[in-house]
C-alpha cells in the first residue's frame, strides 16, 4: 500500500440470471486509490476478475456523473452508499477506508427482478410512464413558448419534481417497496404547469392504477424515500399527488 | 480510383427560402397508408427519441431501440449548458440569419449553409415544442422564459433547465415516445444493440439486434432505418461521453456501403477535470462558463512543484490573456485547449501528473465577493469539491481538455439520407451541421430538429418515390439469414482468441495512440505512425484479446469487445482523413498549416468540401470521395481571436 491507497474486502451479490438463486461472494482488491469512484473500484476489480479467467460481474451504469440514473447499487445496506444526495457512480472510494469490507447488492423489490448480478429490471417505471406521464401534444402543435407565463415559482417548483433520474433508490430503500416518490414527482412536475395540468386528474388515476397493477407496495410514511434519493426529491410531492388523486377519485364517481 | 463528387441534393433558390420550398416540393403519404410502413428507429437519445415519437404521430409504425435499460436514459442526458434558438427574446439582436450566420463561421466553413440555415429556421419551433411537452425551463420573474449567453456568442439565445437541460429535454422526447407507446403506435426494444445492418436489393431493410440479457440475436425487418446513436468520441477511451457511446451502428453501416464523412472532425472541450490515474473510466466536463470568471494560467517556470497559492503573481504566465488580450480567457474551445497542451508540452503542467492548467477565482472572489461566485457557479464548484476533493474556493481548479463530441459522423444528403438508400442518420451519428468545429449548445438543437421537424418530411418522400411497400421483405428473406450468420461468427472469434489481454487494456491502449497522434494538434509524420500502431493493434487484440464468461445472457464484456474492435477500425480511419486533410480547421490542426501567431490556418483552394470515405476492405484503404462546399452567403473568411 502507498501512496494513501487502500485494500479492501468486498462481498458481491452474484447472480448468473433471473431464475438463478444468487449468492454473495468474497473479494479482496488491492491498491484502491480514494481518487477512484465506486464504479472505477468495480471496473479495476473486473480487471482483475478477468486476467484471472473468470466471468466479470455485471452492473448497470452509463453516464457516471449521477444525471442518467443507470448506476443502482446496494452499499452496505444504503442505496447508492453512504453519502447523501450521491449517486453510486459519483460515489468516491475517499468515503471509505483501508481495511473495510464492503457490501454490494443490488435493488430488491418485487417489481424489479434481478437480470444478472447487481443489473435488475426497472422496465416497470417505464410502464407507469406509459400508462399518463406525459402531455398529448404531437409536434407541431405548440404556440409560442411565451405565449403562456408560468410563475417562476411553479417553474422551479416543477424543475425541482422533475429532477428525478429515475434510478429507483426510493424503491429499494423503501420496506414496502413503493413508487410513490417516483410516480410523484412526475405528476407534481406536470401538474405544476399549465401544459400538463389540463389533463391532470386523468393522469393521476392512470399512473397511480398502473404502479399498484405491478406490484409496487403502499406508501406508509417511513420517508425512506427521499433520504435516499441522490437528487433530493422531496416527499412534499406524494402529498401534492394524494391530494389530487383524491380530487380526482371522487370527481370519477 | 475514381473520386466521386458527392451530390448534397441541395434544393434550388435562395437560401432562406430552400427549406419551404422543398417542403412543398416533396411528395405526400396519404394518412390512411401511412401505418403500413414500418421504420427502425436505432438509438433513442435526443434524435431517435424525438423521430420515434414524431413519426409514430404521424401514423407510421414504429420500431425503436436502445442499448440502455430504458429509453429515458442516453448520453443525451448529460448535457449541461443549454439549447440554442433564434427567438431574440431578449430583444438583443438575434434572428434566423444570425444564428445560421454564426454557425457556418464557428464550423469554419466546413458545413453545408443550406442545411445550417435549415437548423437555425426550425430552431424556434423546437423551443415551443418543448414547453408544451412540460420540459421546465428556466424563466423571469414575469413568466417568460430565460435566455443565457453560451459559448462566446454575443446574443443571448440559449435557453436552459438549469444544469441539466439536456435531461430536461430528453424526459420530453421521452415522454411524447411513451404517449405513442399507450397508443400502441411505438415498440421499444430496451437493452438491444444494433449489430449489422440488412441491405437488399441496395435499400437498407433491417438490422440485427443482440439482445443484450439473453445474448440472442434477432432479425428485425422495416422499410427504412434510422441510425440515432450519437458520437463517436469513446474512440480515445477517455472522453466526456457516457460509457455506452459507441460507433458500433455507424460503422457496420458503414461496412455496408454508407460513406464516413469528415471523421477526423473532433471537438476537445477545455475545461474538464483531468485524469487521476490509470484506472480513470471517464472524464467530467466542467461547464465553460466558468471561464467567464476565472482565470487560467500555469507557473512561468518548468517543473514548479509549489502549491499554487504560494506562487507569486510574477510567477504566473497567464496565457490565454497573453496571447489573445481582446478574448482572453474567453478564447474558444479549441484554442484553449491547444493552448493548455501546449503548456503541459513546455513542462508546465501542474498537479501530481502535470497534465492540467489552473483555473482560478482568487481575483473573482476578491472582486465580487465569495457570495456572487457561489451563486453563479455554487453547483460546479460542489462537483469539482466531490471529485477531487479540493476546495475551489481556497486553490485554484485544475482543469485540462477532453474529447467531448465528434462533428464527423455518416454523411449524409440535405434529406439526411446516407449513400444507402433508405438508411437516414439524424443527430450526432451524422457529420451534416457543425463543419470542422460545433458551437456550444447547438448539439441538442440539431438532435430535435433533425428528429421532430426534417425527418417527418424527408421520410415521407422517400417512401413515397422509392415505394418499399411494393417490394415487402419479411426477416426470412436469406439477406437476414446472412446477416445473422455474419454476426453470430463474430461474436464467436471474440471468444475463440480466448487470449491475454482485456479489452480495456486495448481499448486504453487505442485511446493513448489517439490522444497523442490524432489529438489536439496533428502532423503528417504522428498521423503516419498512428495508422501503423493502429494497425498493429488491431491485429494484436484478434490474436490476444480476452473475453471471459459466455455468449448466452448478460456479458459485458464481450459487449465491450465487439465495441472496441469497431473503435479500432474507425481510429485508423480518423488517422487517415487527419492526414489527407491538410489545412487546419476548426477542431481539425495540423501543425504544418498555421498562421505566423500559430492560428488554424484554412485552406479553401485545396480542402472547401467534406470528405466522405467509402469502405473497401478491412486491409484495404478506403476510397475518399468529396462533396464541394459553396459559401453564396457567408463570406469565407479567416477567423481570429486575438
Ligand atoms: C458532458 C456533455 C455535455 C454536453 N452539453 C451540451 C450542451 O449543453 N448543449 C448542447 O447542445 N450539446 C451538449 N452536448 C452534446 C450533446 O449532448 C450530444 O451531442 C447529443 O445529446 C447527442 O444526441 P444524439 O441523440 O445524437 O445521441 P445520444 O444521446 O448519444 O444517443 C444515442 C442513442 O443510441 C443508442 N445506441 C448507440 N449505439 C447503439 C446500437 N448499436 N444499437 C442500439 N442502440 C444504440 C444509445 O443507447 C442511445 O439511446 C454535451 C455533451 C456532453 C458529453
Ligand atoms: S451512471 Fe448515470 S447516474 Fe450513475
Amino acid at each position: 500500500m502507498s501512496d494513501g491507497n487502500m485494500n479492501l474486502k468486498l462481498k458481491v451479490w452474484r447472480q448468473k440470471n433471473t431464475k438463478d438463486a444468487g449468492q454473495m461472494v468474497d473479494y479482496s482488491l488491492e491498491g484502491v486509490s480514494p481518487d477512484m469512484s465506486f464504479l472505477e473500484m468495480m471496473d479495476m476489480l473486473n480487471e482483475k476478475l478477468v486476467n484471472e479467467g473468470q466471468d466479470s460481474i455485471a452492473f448497470d451504469h452509463d453516464c457516471r456523473e449521477g444525471i442518467c440514473g443507470m448506476c443502482s447499487m446496494m452499499i452496505n445496506g444504503q442505496a447508492h452508499g453512504p453519502k447523501d444526495l450521491t449517486t453510486t457512480c459519483q460515489l468516491h472510494m475517499r468515503s471509505f477506508k483501508d481495511g473495510d469490507t464492503v457490501v454490494v447488492e443490488p435493488w430488491r423489490a418485487r417489481a424489479f427482478p434481478v437480470m444478472k448480478d447487481l443489473m435488475v429490471d426497472r422496465s416497470a417505471f417505464d410502464q407507469i410512464i406509459a400508462a399518463g406521464g406525459f402531455v398529448n401534444v404531437n409536434t407541431g402543435n405548440a404556440p409560442d413558448g411565451n405565449a403562456i407565463p408560468i410563475s417562476k415559482e411553479n417553474a422551479d417548483l416543477a424543475m425541482d419534481a422533475a429532477a428525478c433520474i429515475g434510478c429507483a433508490a426510493c424503491v429499494a430503500s423503501c420496506k414496502n417497496a413503493s413508487a410513490m416518490l417516483f410516480v410523484s414527482a412526475k405528476i407534481s412536475q406536470l401538474a405544476l404547469l399549465p401544459q400538463g395540468e389540463v389533463e391532470g386528474e386523468e393522469r393521476v388515476r392512470s399512473m397511480v392504477s398502473k404502479m399498484d397493477e405491478l406490484g409496487f407496495g403502499n406508501c406508509t410514511n417511513e420517508a425512506e424515500c427521499e433520504a435516499s434519493c441522490p437528487k433530493g426529491i422531496s416527499i412534499s410531492n406524494i402529498a401534492r399527488m394524494n391530494r389530487q388523486y383524491f380530487t380526482s377519485a371522487i370527481k370519477a364517481k | 480510383m475514381t473520386i466521386k463528387k458527392l451530390d448534397g441534393k441541395i434544393p434550388d433558390g435562395p437560401v432562406d427560402q430552400k427549406w419551404n420550398q422543398h417542403r412543398f416540393n416533396m411528395k405526400l403519404i396519404n394518412p390512411s397508408n401511412k401505418r403500413k410502413f414500418k421504420v427502425i428507429v436505432v438509438g433513442t437519445g435526443l434524435a431517435g427519441a424525438s423521430a420515434a415519437a414524431t413519426l409514430a404521430e404521424l401514423g407510421y409504425q414504429v420500431d425503436a431501440f436502445c442499448i440502455s435499460d430504458s429509453p429515458r436514459r442516453a448520453h443525451s442526458i448529460a448535457a449541461q449548458g443549454g439549447i440554442n434558438a433564434a427567438k431574440n427574446y431578449p430583444n438583443d439582436g438575434d434572428s434566423v440569419w444570425r444564428l445560421f450566420y454564426d454557425t457556418v463561421k464557428g464550423g469554419d466553413f466546413r458545413a453545408r449553409e443550406a442545411n445550417v440555415y435549415r437548423l437555425a429556421q426550425v430552431s424556434n419551433s423546437i423551443i415551443d415544442q418543448c414547453v408544451a411537452q412540460g420540459v421546465p425551463f428556466a424563466r423571469e420573474y414575469g413568466g417568460t422564459l430565460s435566455n443565457r449567453s453560451f459559448g462566446g456568442a454575443q446574443v443571448s439565445r440559449t435557453f436552459y433547465a438549469r444544469g441539466q437541460t439536456g435531461q430536461q429535454l430528453l424526459l420530453g422526447a421521452y415522454s411524447a415516445m411513451m404517449k405513442e407507446v399507450h397508443k400502441n403506435r411505438i415498440k421499444v426494444f430496451t437493452r438491444r444493440e444494433m449489430v449489422e445492418l440488412v441491405v437488399i436489393d441496395g435499400k437498407a431493410r433491417g438490422i440485427i439486434a443482440r439482445n443484450i440479457i439473453t445474448g440472442e440475436l434477432e432479425k428485425h425487418s422495416a422499410d427504412a432505418v434510422l441510425l440515432c446513436t450519437g458520437g463517436y468520441g469513446n474512440v480515445f477511451f477517455l472522453s466526456t461521453n457516457a460509457m455506452a457511446s459507441n460507433s458500433s451502428a455507424a460503422w457496420k453501416a458503414y461496412k455496408k456501403g454508407a460513406y464516413f464523412g469528415n471523421p477526423c472532425f473532433t471537438q476537445i472541450h477545455p475545461t474538464c477535470i483531468p485524469v487521476h490515474g490509470e484506472n480513470q473510466s471517464k472524464l467530467t466536463l466542467m461547464s465553460e462558463s466558468l471561464r467567464n470568471d476565472g482565470r487560467v494560467w500555469v507557473p512561468k517556470a518548468q517543473g514548479d512543484k509549489r502549491p499554487p497559492n504560494e506562487i507569486p503573481d510574477d510567477e504566473r504566465d497567464y496565457y490565454l490573456e497573453r496571447v489573445y488580450p481582446s478574448f482572453g480567457n474567453l478564447a474558444p474551445r479549441d484554442v484553449s485547449s491547444r493552448q493548455a497542451k501546449y503548456a503541459v508540452d513546455q513542462g508546465r503542467g501542474v498537479g501530481k501528473s502535470g497534465y492540467a492548467v489552473y483555473l482560478d477565482f482568487r481575483d473573482a472572489i476578491k472582486r465580487d465577493g465569495q457570495k456572487a461566485i457561489a451563486d453563479r457557479y455554487g453547483n460546479l464548484f460542489d462537483m469539482y469539491q466531490q471529485i477531487t476533493a479540493e476546495n475551489p474556493y481556497e486553490v485554484p481548479m485544475r482543469i485540462y481538455p477532453a474529447v467531448h463530441y465528434t462533428m464527423g459522423g455518416l454523411w449524409v444528403d440535405y434529406n439526411l439520407m446516407s449513400s444507402v438508400p433508405g438508411l437516414f442518420v439524424l443527430g450526432e451519428a451524422n457529420f451534416s451541421d457543425h463543419g470542422a468545429n460545433r458551437l456550444g449548445a447547438s448539439a441538442l438543437m440539431q438532435g430535435l430538429a433533425d428528429g421532430y421537424f426534417v425527418i417527418p418530411y424527408t421520410l415521407g418522400n422517400y417512401f413515397a418515390t422509392e415505394k418499399p411497400e411494393k417490394t415487402p421483405v419479411t426477416t426470412e428473406h436469406p439477406e437476414f439469414e446472412q446477416a445473422l450468420k455474419s454476426s453470430a461468427s463474430r461474436f464467436e472469434q471474440l471468444f475463440a482468441v480466448n487470449g491475454k489481454r482485456s479489452v480495456d487494456s486495448f481499448h486504453k491502449e487505442l485511446g493513448h495512440i489517439m490522444w497523442e497522434y490524432v489529438g489536439m494538434a496533428r502532423d503528417e509524420e504522428g498521423l503516419k505512425k498512428a495508422i501503423g500502431l493502429i494497425q498493429n493493434l488491431r491485429k494484436e487484440f484478434w490474436k490476444d484479446v480476452r473475453v471471459t464468461g459466455s455468449d448466452v445472457g448478460v456479458n459485458l464484456e464481450l459487449e465491450k469487445a465487439n465495441r472496441v474492435a469497431d473503435f479500432i477500425e474507425l481510429g485508423e480511419l480518423m488517422a487517415r482523413d487527419a492526414l489527407e486533410r491538410k489545412e487546419s480547421c476548426g477542431g481539425h490542426f495540423r501543425v504544418e498549416s498555421q498562421t505566423e501567431d500559430n492560428e488554424a490556418l484554412r485552406d479553401d483552394e485545396n480542402f472547401c468540401h467534406v470528405a466522405a470515405w467509402e469502405f473497401q476492405s478491412v486491409d484495404t484503404a478506403p476510397l475518399r470521395h468529396i462533396e464541394e462546399l459553396k459559401f453564396e452567403n457567408v463570406h469565407l473568411s479567416q477567423r481570429s481571436y486575438k
